[in-house]
């Protein structure tokens, strides 16, 4: 079957990975490329790269960064943070990422995934979703988080997968950065009513959160930034953990 | 020299990174003219079964294609590049395929599709491991001799065939780390 997929994912600001900073023993601890390599000698499934500063200037940068990664790591690349227009979906892609993943552009304008769908396949195009608890179900937030946009994010999901969304990162703002643990109850939720994959983010700050997600939360996948930046666990050791739990990862 | 055949969808640069990584020469092309001539050919696709057949006729690669695996010469196949060598899929019942393999090409019919990750497979000759799919349909040959590696997704299915000079794989081994590479470079030294 299937495999449980191991996500690190790695923010980059002009050009240099931030929050990696612990890395002692690298020449360059802020460099995408050695970063990457590293995190797939550990056996990473795939590597996320979010571009948190994204704007038209530093859009040439992640480009150039996605496409030395490229050509020295054969896994799933993909990328995120800002991604608004056709063309730069298609650079990206050229480049060599899988997949870009689109945020706050999909509510603003649904038919870019739409149309990127089209364009590149499903399998290409990932509809990354804030979400924030409001009384029993979750709504969507925008800009990186900063603004509520009113809109129930099941609903928005579900939307979007008929548009042709391919996979769903399903960051929940409420546990993002707390280390208390996924959002099982959303992962679990969104899993059930959806037919494409979820990517579960925000929250990891242990070996059982990872395997709870996995199980109870149904999660396709688990993406994970501090516990593997600051050297928590390496993914080798959430993979033996999962795997001694008899969820099947790739070892 | 090995060429990657270039049909506006695929993913020709990531086979491209894969060679220049082993130390292959390649060269990415949608000239029918270097295909025939090169020594071994790969034929990497993304997208739908109809779309990959309608834009390989346009650029009348289609019979570069057959004329390329006639000459016996190594030909590989990933992905849609697997799927167009049948005859017809379900995803496009009105489009036909290159029809080089006898058989068809069906949706699976349980989980969710695509199917997107790594999936065990097991081999014949390749090896067994993890490599990595995205992929909604799948091959049914009808000569079962020609399967190579078979997989599992609520149901087992060709994960690679292998017929005479035809190599053919689902699963996406210029992505599949070290794994996928070692089954390229291998590849790339026979013969």
């Amino acid at each position: 079957m299937l495999a449980k997929r191991i996500i690190p994912c790695l923010d980059v600001k002009d050009g240099r990975v931030v929050k990696g900073i612990k890395f002692v023993n690298f020449r360059d601890a802020g460099d995408p490329v050695e970063l990457a390599k590293y995190y797939n000698e550990q056996g990473a499934d795939e590597l996320s790269f979010l571009d948190i500063t994204a704007s038209y200037e530093n859009r040439r940068i992640i480009i150039d960064i996605i496409r030395k990664v490229a050509k020295e790591v054969f896994i799933p690349l993909s990328v995120g943070g800002g991604i608004n227009n056709i063309e730069t979906i298609r650079e990206l892609l050229n480049a060599g990422a899988e997949k870009v993943s689109i945020g706050t552009a999909a509510v603003k304008n649904p038919e870019l995934v739409k149309e990127a769908a089209k364009k590149f396949g499903s399998q290409a195009i990932v509809l990354s979703i804030d979400a924030k608890r409001k009384n029993n179900s979750w709504t969507v937030y925008i800009k990186g988080g900063r603004e509520d946009a009113n809109i129930d994010a099941l609903k928005f999901a579900k939307k979007m997968e008929k548009l042709g969304a391919g996979e769903i990162l399903l960051n929940s703002i409420d546990r993002d950065g707390t280390k208390r643990g996924y959002d099982i109850e959303l992962n679990k939720r969104f899993s059930e009513e959806l037919n494409i994959p979820i990517i579960a983010s925000g929250g990891a700050g242990s070996l059982n959160d990872i395997k709870n997600v996995l199980t109870k939360g149904k999660a396709d996948a688990a993406l994970a930034a501090s516990i593997f930046h600051y050297k928590q666990y390496t993914i080798n050791d959430v993979k033996k953990y999962l795997k001694r739990s008899n969820i099947e990862v790739r070892i | 020299m090995i060429a990657i055949i270039d049909y506006g969808a695929g993913n020709a640069n990531s086979v491209k990174n894969a060679l220049d990584y082993l130390g292959k020469d390649s060269v990415i092309t949608s000239d029918p003219e270097k295909i025939l001539k090169a020594d071994k050919v790969i034929f990497p696709g993304v997208g739908a079964f109809g779309d990959a057949m309608r834009e390989l006729k346009k650029r009348k690669l289609d019979s570069a294609i057959k004329e390329f695996i006639e000459s016996k010469k190594p030909f590989l196949g990933i992905c849609i590049g697997l799927q167009v060598l049948f005859r017809e899929s379900e995803e496009s019942p009105n489009v036909k395929g290159l029809g080089i393999l006898k058989g068809k090409v069906a949706k699976f019919a349980k989980g969710k599709i695509p199917q997107i990750g790594w999936n065990k497979i097991s081999s014949k000759s390749i090896g067994d491991g993890y490599a990595y799919f995205v992929n909604s349909y799948y091959a049914i040959p009808e000569d079962k001799k020609i399967i190579e590696s078979t997989s599992d997704y609520y149901v087992k299915f060709t994960a690679a065939v292998k017929k005479d000079n035809i190599f053919a794989t689902q699963f996406h081994l210029e992505k599949s780390g070290k794994f996928g590479l070692e089954i390229l470079r291998k590849w790339s030294n026979a013969g």
